[in-house]
């Protein structure tokens, strides 16, 4: 069979998985639901296996296979079809998706095992993976934007899934109205590229591109910064990425699936996927790394001072596709894959971890009450600090080869790309900080309440469960999180999954170490053949000297962050009170939300007011509508009069009728 | 002969139709004049059709003696209907159908 036929099957599987799920809810029992999703989502990664060596059997420069199931409408100038693209960018992405996803599926399969929407949770989280293949294997824009629109509705489905909290569904909202301004934009961006192509087809498209573009002209620019609306609102940058910190209201499984390891890193994809024609309008690359470069900066500097863990790895993700952004606008497309890929498997494992903490604090995430897990958790504690030391870029870990090969590359670019790498490097340096600073307190210290009880072999309940953001009281209801809660140590499905990202985190570094195998880059060189951009790679020399900055900045962030959380624990107060201004900046998130709220939501919201009093209320229903009843009404009146009920006098009528038209015609015969 | 005096014929019976129909209020008696002034119209039709010397008149005359023959069943059922009902025979008291 074809490596394409595969394609079609790693779509079908959790397409199957969901429907099953979805329809069988009442009569799946215990924690099959659960089993049935993961085995959906693993045949999906075994398919998306066999496509690999499917794929690497075939010379490197017949990569790319595209297969179309059906023509959905072919009419002037539009072929609309149901078309998949394997190459292997896709194929990579499909890889990390697929599996990534099985083992949260398998995380979640215990950690969800106490809530009551158990079996809707797996169906949702089934489509979810559903919808982000068939965006990463879309081979036209038009299954591009379905697949995009499926993932922002399955990320409102699952932010929402406590849907009896109203934190989570206004975030829901929030994320979700904030994702379609971004498929607006994307769907925006197609139009103008599409007008001059004239085809929808990706590979047509990039054929075509140099041809019916010139280098920078107005309209591919537009049409590539109108794409860069739909990644940065899918992948939370600035100033669209208000979304992120509040969709943790979701259960953490979520959090770690969609909003660290894969729908964010959809923006990521995209750009990467139009490199052609990014290439052609440097314009719109140079406005995507910039504005990836602040959003690691800024988000970098938040993640220092929130105290909701959660919040502080979503900031951490933010920040570090930030990176991914900034490296693939910029030219460093595998280092920024390489980068995704690394992510994906540290982030994962991180809020897997964060997930076993707030379990054993009873659904309290706040870094304010953690304090001493080290022994209550041993396993949680190994995890999340595998996880931490893979974020912060320390050696041998795979956050370290991949950040680095993107600063390296940006450096090596030259033209003010190094005023980017520097700020990579600052980044790095708060990454650091901010990453250690939640393992020194969440793990180091003195034991909290929590832990103490876990030490003695029980998991805290809350006595009344509360919301942990409002303490509003809750019941443990559907709609509201179950009353049971799952640690790591106890459950061996979050275990076997904790451990293997674990791994992977430590190992995936080595598929790209510069000037030994390389095996990233080489693998995606058939997608970036005539780039330019991913030609001029930095020397080996070079990528080791980046390594060593690198892995020098990370050591001086973790001893900042010993020095201020463990060995003078004063120090964090001291600084915030020194630096109040600054901290209330970072503590307030920069004003963001306040700042879209005054410029867009307000006036938006004023306009509405507006509309409704004046032209609504008065014009539309007293004059038009009011108007038309009133007419109708009167007109009736005098037509009901004639309508006396006496047969007779219609037949007279009728008679009369009859004879006047017969009269006429005669007369005018004649 | 001509074809005046058939017109004058049918024109007679057609009125005499149309003014029982305005007139009599018992449903049975304006099935009766409906009646006639189906057949004034066969009248005229047959005699047109003679004048020009082809069927269609004919023919035509035959398809109106059917549709005659399916409202006259149609309108006795009715009025037997109503019998059954103890409604007024009277098409003057059955008005509900006013606006």
């Amino acid at each position: 069979m074809a490596a394409t036929t595969f394609g079609w099957l790693v779509l079908l599987c959790p397409l199957v998985g969901t429907a099953v799920i979805g329809l069988g809810y009442k009569r799946l029992p215990g924690r099959s639901p659960g089993w049935i999703a993961t085995a959906a989502i693993g045949l999906s990664f075994a398919c998306a296996v066999v496509m690999l060596v499917e794929i690497l059997d075939r010379g490197s420069s017949h990569r790319e296979l595209t297969s179309s199931l059906w023509s959905y409408a072919v009419s002037v100038g539009v072929s609309a079809k149901l078309e998949i693209l394997v190459d292997p960018l896709s194929v990579f992405m499909v890889l990390v998706v697929s599996g990534v996803s099985t083992l949260i599926h398998l995380y979640s399969v215990s950690y969800m095992a106490g809530d009551r929407g158990y079996t809707r949770f797996f169906s949702y989280l089934n489509y979810f993976v559903f919808s982000m293949l068939l965006l990463l294997l879309a081979g036209n824009f038009l299954l591009l934007i379905v697949g995009w629109a499926f993932v922002g509705a399955a990320s409102y489905l699952l932010i929402s899934f406590w849907y009896r909290r109203t934190t989570a569904t206004r975030a829901g909202i929030k994320a979700f109205v904030i994702n379609v301004v971004g498929d607006v934009g994307l769907v925006l961006g197609t139009f103008f590229i599409f007008t001059h192509t004239g085809t929808l087809d990706f590979l047509q498209t990039f054929a075509a591109a140099p041809h019916v573009f010139h280098h920078d002209s107005t309209d591919l620019v537009v049409g590539c910064l109108l794409l860069l609306v739909g990644a940065f609102a899918k992948s939370a940058q600035i100033p669209l990425h208000t979304w992120l910190p509040d969709a943790m209201e979701g259960p953490t499984p979520v959090s770690a699936l969609i909003h660290a390891a894969t729908m964010v890193t959809a923006g990521v994809y995209l750009i990467a996927r139009m490199h052609p024609l990014f290439e052609l309008a440097p314009t719109a690359a140079d406005v995507g790394a910039v504005g990836g470069c602040l959003t690691l900066l800024i988000a970098g500097t938040i993640g220092l001072a929130v105290t909701d863990i959660k919040r502080v790895i979503a900031y951490s993700t933010m920040s570090q596709i930030g990176y991914m952004i900034m490296g693939v606008s910029a030219g460093a497309y595998s280092g920024a894959l390489f980068l995704l890929m690394a992510h994906a498997f540290f982030k994962a494992l991180l809020f897997m971890a964060a997930g076993s903490l707030i379990a054993a604090m009873a659904g309290n995430q706040s870094l304010d009450r953690m304090s001493g897990f080290r022994r209550a958790l041993p396993f949680t504690f190994g995890c999340f600090v595998i996880g931490g030391m893979a974020l912060s870029g320390l050696p041998p870990f795979s956050g370290w080869f991949s950040k680095d090969d993107i600063l390296a590359y940006l450096n090596h670019r030259g033209g003010g790309f190094e005023v980017m790498g520097i700020a990579g490097y600052m980044g790095a340096i708060l990454t650091a900080i901010y990453t250690f600073r939640m393992i020194f307190r969440a793990f180091f210290g003195e034991p909290c309440p929590e832990a103490k009880e876990l030490e003695e072999g029980h998991i805290a309940h809350a006595e009344v469960p509360t919301n942990p953001q409002t303490g509003e009281v809750e019941d443990t209801d559907v709609g509201f999180p179950g009353p049971e809660h799952h640690i790591a140590e106890r459950e061996w499905p979050m275990k076997i999954a904790m451990g293997t990202l674990a791994l992977l985190a430590t190992v995936g570094g080595f598929l790209q170490i510069p000037g030994v195998d390389d095996a990233i880059r080489r693998f995606l060189a058939p997608t970036f053949t005539g780039s330019a951009l991913a030609a001029a790679e930095p020397s080996n020399g070079a990528d080791w000297i980046g390594l060593v900055i690198g892995a020098a900045i990370a050591v001086a962030g973790v001893a900042v962050a010993y020095r201020v959380w463990v060995l003078a624990p004063g120090t964090a107060a001291r600084v915030r009170e020194r630096f109040a201004p600054l901290y209330r900046l970072f503590v307030n998130k920069w004003y963001f939300d306040e700042l879209i709220d005054l410029t867009i939501v307000r006036p938006v919201a004023w306009f509405g007011q507006v509309q409704d009093t004046v032209l609504d209320r008065t014009l539309v229903v007293n004059v038009i509508t009011g108007g038309a009843v009133t007419a109708v009404g009167a007109v009736s009146a005098a037509v009901r009069r004639a309508q006396t009920g006496f047969v007779r006098y219609y037949v007279a009528l009728m008679l009369l009728g009859i004879s006047g038209v017969l009269i006429y015609f005669l007369a005018s015969a004649s | 002969m001509a074809i005046g005096w058939y017109l004058v014929v049918s024109a007679l019976i057609f009125s005499i139709g149309a003014a029982g129909v305005l007139v009599r209020r018992s449903p049975l008696v304006i099935l009766l004049c409906l009646e006639l002034m189906l057949n004034a119209a066969n009248l005229a039709l047959v005699a047109f059709s003679r004048m020009w010397g082809s069927e269609d008149g004919q023919v035509f005359a035959l398809i109106v003696m059917v549709v005659a023959a399916c409202e006259v069943t149609v309108g006795l059922g009715l009025i037997v209907s109503m019998y059954r009902r103890q409604l007024p025979i009277d098409v003057d008291d059955l008005r509900e159908l006013q606006g």
